[in-house]
């Protein structure tokens, strides 16, 4: 074991940290990521208009820099002459909301179960393992639509369908670095030392596998908000009026012929969200875990 | 593998196949609505045929009866008629197939032919301009919402520059004799260049769309088990015995750096097939993931729930060949 990994838990986290803000491309994203998030906290008062009230004398009003835009609609309108604008913002609030929810959701339940299963092991341990193969058996997409077929389409049931299938995920990583801890000397000198289980659990080993869970978070953070634009595309997300980026891209897909930016700009959006937490995770992936850098 | 593990292997499949059917069932069990009334419709049955029809179909059974039977019926493949066909959902689903394989194929062998030399040369060339482009590239590749890409392939490719059809899968024109359902192969087999060319055109859009994000992946795993493998002690053997850079690289590294390549291929294949639904839909390709999609919003959920348990199934199966194919590519690994 290197020196590095072998000093306290908050100098290895220090370290990252330094190393993090060293990577320019990965504090840009986090950036850009910040950017959308107080986008989303503070939809209702930065949108210039009204997200689900058009007007129809504006339909499908071209962006502010074409022939026919106008600069108080500077994106254009779509179908219903709303502003795209304003359904881009209040969109972003629908993705991140459920993108943050389902992974902090997923990522405590499946913490918790994969600390128990791990440490514990036995009957809990087989049990939970089941029901992981179980669940990793649906590929995501399928497994969602068909939950999603029967719950009927709304946020509540969009968030509670990608939290049954996700906590799988952090639950997978946690139990397996939990099996490498509980071989470790500073977890065997903490029982030794007579320390409850909770203790232990909490205080001792999550705190160590603290960093690798936060790269799984936002990467899977990045793959929640393409299944939700998926769901939402197919009509089975989040319902009209509200808007949601999917289902702009689905609303604008008849008249990409005469207006292309109705589909193409929510587009843009998510690559634009999605790439950037990508980079980021990438970039804190190589900060706080080196070895799994190839 | 030897046969001991591999049948315990199989053995390990029956409780999630088990489970997989258990959660299938349930989600249908739960869903609000009467199946019996979604297929009556406002017909004049009266109650007593209403009744009737329930109990010919085993509504009335108690839930674990009517999940045995469930599962009976759908180890022979018996998954009742479709409401909206009116014709066995087995018929309805087979039909589906072949366009489904056609294209999940294609997409997954354009991701390799495309993936693997990507990942190979940035590995080769680590932290060159290549392996920074490919870097960007293959960032873009998975952050990019595959129905939106499908959608701006058929502006630009389709409607701008009129270069592909916008949807199908071949021209009403062309009448091809079934034998494999798959249109590449029926043309060549049916000696028909023409058929075949047109079958082509309606399939590089759809398999393009599907196969990037897939392309990217993989080449993202070939470059790291590639750079990992190039650092391994019989390279730099290889290295000392005086082989050329190429030889070092086509035969010793590619070799066993293909290893995890090939395994998340196969696994991967499972995504691609819940990202036809998206890109079939996208692309009116009359596959298996359009069926289901127009079939959950017609409430015809016999067709949903066979499908639902025809995907997991088959993700299942292709993580037992991604893993014996992982032990027989690299024998150090004992299952």
């Amino acid at each position: 074991m290197s020196a590095l990994a072998a000093a306290a838990p908050e100098t290895r986290f220090a370290a990252g940290l330094h190393a993090l803000r060293a990577n320019r491309a990965a504090m840009l994203s986090l950036l850009i990521v910040a950017g959308f998030a107080v986008l989303a906290l503070l939809a209702p008062w930065i949108a210039p208009h009204d997200p689900t009230e058009g007007d129809l004398l504006r339909r499908l009003q071209p962006p502010a820099w074409m022939e026919g835009g106008e600069a108080a609609y500077p994106l254009g309108c779509d179908a219903l002459g709303r502003d795209i604008l304003s359904r881009l913002i209040h969109g972003t609030r629908v993705s991140m909301s459920i993108g943050v929810a389902v992974v902090l959701a997923a990522t405590a339940i499946g913490a918790l179960l994969g600390l128990l299963a791990g440490y514990l092991r036995g009957g809990f341990d087989v049990a939970i393992s089941r029901v992981v193969d179980v669940l990793l058996g649906f590929p995501y997409l399928i497994f969602a639509i068909g939950l999603m077929a029967v719950m009927g389409p709304g946020l509540a049931n969009i968030v509670l369908v990608l939290v049954i299938k996700e906590w799988v995920m952090p639950c997978r990583v946690v139990r397996a670095e939990t099996l490498a801890a509980r071989e470790m000397d500073y977890v065997e000198a903490a029982r030794a030392l007579g320390e409850t289980t909770a203790h232990i659990l909490f205080r001792e080993i999550l705190p160590n596998i603290l960093s690798t869970l936060l790269v799984v978070a936002t990467f899977r953070m990045a793959a929640i908000i393409i299944i939700e634009a998926s769901l939402s595309f197919l009509g089975l997300g989040v319902q009209p009026p509200a808007a949601s980026w999917g289902s702009m891209i689905a609303d604008g897909r008849q008249f990409m012929l005469d207006a292309w930016w109705v589909s193409t700009l929510p587009g843009l959006a998510i690559l634009a969200l999605v790439l950037a937490i990508n980079i980021a995770s990438q970039g804190m992936r190589d900060a706080f875990d080196p070895g799994l850098r190839a | 593998m030897n046969p001991i593990a591999l049948a315990e292997r199989l053995l390990q499949l029956i409780p999630v196949l088990f489970g997989i059917s258990a959660i299938v069932f349930s989600m249908m069990a739960l869903t609000p609505g009467d199946p019996v009334d979604v297929m009556l419709g406002d017909s004049l049955a009266t109650p007593a045929q209403r009744a009737a029809m329930r109990q010919d179909m085993g509504l009335d059974l108690p839930m674990h009866e009517r999940f045995l039977r469930f599962l009976g019926n759908a180890v022979q493949g018996e998954f009742g008629t479709s409401f909206h066909h009116r014709r066995p959902v087995a018929d309805v689903i087979a039909e589906r197939i072949p366009a489904t394989i056609e294209l999940t194929l294609a997409a997954m062998l354009l991701a390799l032919a495309i993936g693997v030399p990507l990942g190979v040369l940035a590995a080769v060339r680590r932290d060159g301009w290549f392996d920074r482009l490919a870097t960007v590239a293959t960032l873009l590749g998975v952050s990019m919402p595959g129905f939106w890409f499908g959608i701006l392939a058929i502006l630009i490719f389709s409607v701008t520059l009129g270069l592909f059809p916008v949807a199908g899968r071949i021209g009403y024109s062309s009448e091809v004799p079934f034998v494999t359902g798959m249109l590449l192969v029926d043309t060549l087999v049916a000696g028909k260049p023409k058929a075949f060319l047109e079958a082509l055109r309606h399939l590089a859009l759809p398999a393009t769309t599907l196969g990037l994000a897939m392309a990217a992946l993989l080449a993202r795993v070939t470059r790291s088990a590639m750079i990992d493998a190039l650092r391994q002690d019989y390279i730099v053997f290889a290295e000392a015995k005086g082989l050329s850079r190429a030889r070092i690289v086509l035969r010793h590294a590619l070799k066993n750096a293909l290893i995890p390549t090939v395994t998340v291929a196969a696994i991967e294949t499972g995504t691609l097939l819940g990202g036809n639904m998206i890109v079939e839909t996208v692309f009116g390709w009359p596959g298996l993931g359009r069926l289901v999609v127009e079939a959950i919003f017609t409430r015809n959920y016999p067709i949903v729930q066979a499908a639902v348990l025809l995907y997991a199934v088959t993700y299942v199966l292709l993580n037992l060949v991604a893993d014996i194919l992982y032990t027989m590519l690299n024998p150090r690994v004992r299952l």
